[in-house]
């Protein structure tokens, strides 16, 4: 009875959340995207993977088959149900009038173009087949679940970014002819996506074989693995642009200016402890400094090249991280997140007043600043910024690899865990928190100077609290106090939602979903500090964990 | 002439006076005392002494220097150590790198690997438990492992506040005989307790307060003799 309830409750609330996506929206927005030329849009693929999900969840860990189907069944039904509702409901009450989303285009699709009673039956049994399937799917082998979600990701990958990826081969010969096989010039096509539905499958199917048991892998083996795909993710990341264009690579570039962003944040928050929300304003300084310095308008101070504004615009900004944190010094938690968040606001305003318009430009900002040059090379093109942001990212990295295990970096884990006794053990307060700032700036600065030649101007209204939350956001869901989850966390949230463009106004509704999530789930972030992990996983540690030999511990 | 001697300190939290002039000495090498009731000051006075609170009034010397105006930080380097109270250890880090911290301030590696072999053999628990984070320790082996953390800066004098807070009879017996063995070693002492009777039994000379006062001051056996103060603190 508790198990039939259960499943019940849990299909009801994917379906309500598939009714509230379709209500406000995103669902409409997903349906112009096609995953399958004229098969399958990624609206339906969206509704399809809430079953498949629904399913899966009720299936898990059941002893019995015949449970566990029924189950994912039955709960199935009970999310189709708020959907087929919500159709019906659109196609004969006049919601359009409160509700944008409800138009007759939604009913269409909730139908699938049929007559509204027979859509909503239709709705019932697609929701509770998907249902069922996702929970097969999760009493099923290991090997062969995996397999089928390769499979899955791959079509859905390959249909969604199709536009990306028919310009990335876009090459005559053998290359030329598997492009022609999988897409057409709108998406890709049904046998493109069976073949590669086949090829995922097989290549995970070769890839466990060749593994032999998963389970097996000890931590150095899975650490190792990790290194290696992360290897292979920067390479891609290094040769993306050049195979894939312009567009790539302004949407690369941004997410290098978040990691440099991410990375200094990670200073301050991750290790320091120091949350700050008015992070936006060291990027502010950078940018506003390269462009003083270099700008051909009237506004300029002088007119250095970018590589003399570079250092100028960094050690300004280390300046400015460490004014800004002298009045709070003595501010801690929540108190200091409101306090910084208020000192962003500030330098933003400061630079869009009047006051300072003679010397800022106001809300007209300083246009005119010139691209870097080297020798007689002007880096113009996004993909000449991208390399640009790349290596200084590289640098920064370095450093704050360094930094991180420096004495500097030991005085901050302390300090971020009990300020008394840090200071009780001879480590200087004052000193260490006005670093944390000051380097955290520092690489914001840098971000700033590069912001501002890739936009050859800069305004007021590009240094919102946004970024600062943005930035913020992508080190928590990147995992605090870690380097590689700078950029796994940038790539989630600031690539996703810039190559499925369309979703922009919806971003924010996916950065809270996904946060939400990932608190729940993995609340490290995808890649953990050891000493966070160790943090978070304290309490989960059997009593007697000193039983275990230390040989065996990381 | 005492290493740390107090005169006349006050301390204000707001408009609350908590410690109302305080005078004591301790002399170098001995163990010293305060007890009293939970609120009398004793933390207070330790925080006083180790720059985490500022007197209002009232000077604190140590080694014949006045403290005021320098930064807990200071203080520290000049190898008056605290051990704070409770669990204050860093709990997300092994006790290896719990020790690496107490020897922030010191750049000599090699007499700062001696001294943790030293300490390890003085608490060969911790030794056990070297990898392991420090914040599933019992917390018995948290006391040792704050109180080693401070030993690891080598201090001429260790503040210790309530080492024995929230322990068993057995293990309270083990503080104490370690708090003495420190002593032996040259170390200064001064300690905070509740537990009067064990801490005037180890002392060699005691400072009983009551609200922000010291009423009472002797050499410990001789407060453990006294009729207020068995009457007050001991049962």
């Amino acid at each position: 009875m508790k198990l039939l309830r259960g499943s019940i409750a849990t299909g009801l609330m994917f379906g309500i959340g598939g009714a509230y996506l379709a209500l406000v929206g995103v669902l409409m927005m997903m349906q112009k995207r096609p995953v399958v030329f004229g098969a399958f849009s990624l609206g339906h693929t969206a509704l399809l993977l809430l079953g498949l999900g629904t399913g899966a969840m009720v299936a898990r860990h059941r002893e019995s088959r015949a449970v566990a189907l029924g189950l994912g069944l039955l709960a199935g039904l009970a999310a189709a149900l708020p959907i087929a509702l919500l159709g019906l409901t659109i196609a004969t009450l006049p919601l359009q009038a409160i509700f944008i989303a409800a138009s007759p285009a939604l009913v269409h699709m909730l139908s699938f173009g049929l007559a509204p009673p027979q859509g909503a039956a239709a709705m019932l049994g697609v929701g509770s087949l998907a249902a069922l399937s996702g929970a097969a799917l999760a009493i099923s082998p290991p090997r062969l679940r995996r397999a089928v979600i390769a499979g899955g990701m791959a079509v859905v990958v390959g249909g969604v970014f199709q536009e990306l990826i028919q310009l990335i081969l876009q090459y005559g010969g053998p290359i030329g002819a598997v492009r022609d096989f999988l897409y057409t010039w709108q998406g890709l096509r049904p046998e493109g996506a069976a073949a590669l539905f086949l090829a995922a499958a097989a290549a995970s199917e070769t890839l466990s074989w060749l593994r032999g048991t998963p389970h097996a892998a000890g931590a150095d083996e899975r650490r190792r693995r990790r290194f290696i795909a992360a290897g292979l993710a920067l390479l891609v990341l290094v040769l993306m642009p050049v195979l894939a264009g312009a567009y790539i690579g302004q949407v690369l570039m941004l997410v290098g200016l978040y990691i440099l962003m991410g990375m200094g944040l990670n200073l301050e928050v991750g290790l320091a402890g120091l949350l700050d929300l008015g992070f936006v304003a060291f990027f502010a300084v950078g940018a506003y400094t390269t462009a003083l310095l270099t700008s051909q308008s009237a506004l300029a101070l002088l007119h250095l090249t970018y590589w003399e504004a570079m250092p100028v615009a960094v050690l300004t900004a280390v300046v400015g991280g460490m004014l800004f944190g002298l009045p709070v010094l003595g501010v801690r938690g929540d108190y200091l997140a409101v306090a910084t968040l208020g000192l962003g606001e500030i330098v933003r305003i400061i630079v869009l007043s009047d006051f300072a318009a003679p010397l800022l430009g106001g809300p007209q900002g300083v246009l005119d600043i010139p691209k870097p040059r080297i020798g007689s090379l002007e880096l113009a093109s996004p993909v000449a910024l991208f390399y640009l942001t790349l290596v200084c990212a590289g640098v920064a990295a370095f450093i704050a690899w360094r930094l991180e295990n420096s004495r500097l970096g030991r005085a901050w884990e302390a300090l971020r865990d009990d300020e008394d006794v840090a200071q009780a053990l001879g480590i200087n307060l004052v000193r260490s928190k006005l670093l944390a700032y000051g380097l955290g700036a520092a690489f914001a600065g840098l971000a700033g100077s590069i912001f501002a030649v890739m936009l050859g101007s800069v305004y007021p209204s590009s240094f919102q609290l946004l970024i600062s939350i943005n930035v913020l956001a992508l080190i928590i869901v990147g995992g605090m106090g870690s380097l590689p989850g700078v950029v796994l966390g940038a790539i989630a949230l600031i690539a996703l939602p810039e190559l499925l463009r369309e979703f922009g106004d919806y971003r924010y509704l996916f950065y809270g979903a996904v946060l939400i999530v990932m608190m729940r789930l993995k609340p490290e972030g995808l890649w953990p500090s050891e000493v966070r992990s160790r943090e978070l996983h304290a309490a989960e540690e059997p009593a007697d964990a000193g039983m275990i030999p230390a040989a065996e511990r990381p | 002439m005492p290493l740390l001697e107090l005169t006349g300190v006050h301390v204000f939290y707001d408009k609350i006076e908590a410690l109302k002039g305080i005078s004591l000495g301790v002399e170098p090498s001995t163990i010293a005392t305060l007890v009293g009731a939970n609120g009398a000051g004793k933390s207070t006075t330790l925080r006083a002494v180790s720059g985490l609170v500022h007197p209002r009034a009232g000077t604190i010397r140590y080694d014949g220097t006045a403290l005021a105006g320098r930064g807990a930080h200071e203080i520290a380097a000049m190898g008056l150590v605290q051990v704070p109270e409770g669990r204050r250890i860093f709990g997300r880090l092994t006790v290896e790198e719990n020790l690496a911290m107490g020897a922030f301030t010191r750049r000599d590696r090699r007499a700062v690997a001696e001294d943790r072999e030293r300490l390890l053999t003085l608490f060969p628990r911790l030794r056990e438990r070297l990898h392991q984070v420090a914040g599933t320790l019992s917390g018995g082996e948290q006391q040792m492992v704050a109180t080693a953390r401070a030993l690891m800066a080598r201090p001429r004098m260790l503040l210790m506040d309530e080492p024995s807070m929230g322990l068993s009879p057995m293990l309270v017996e083990q503080v104490f005989e370690t708090i003495r063995a420190i002593n032996k070693e040259g170390v200064t002492i001064l300690l905070v307790e509740q537990n009067a009777l064990m801490a005037l039994s180890i002392a060699d000379h005691g400072y009983v307060l009551e609200s922000g006062r010291i009423v009472l001051s002797g050499p410990g056996r001789d407060l453990l003799d006294d009729d207020r103060v068995r009457h007050a603190y001991l049962g």
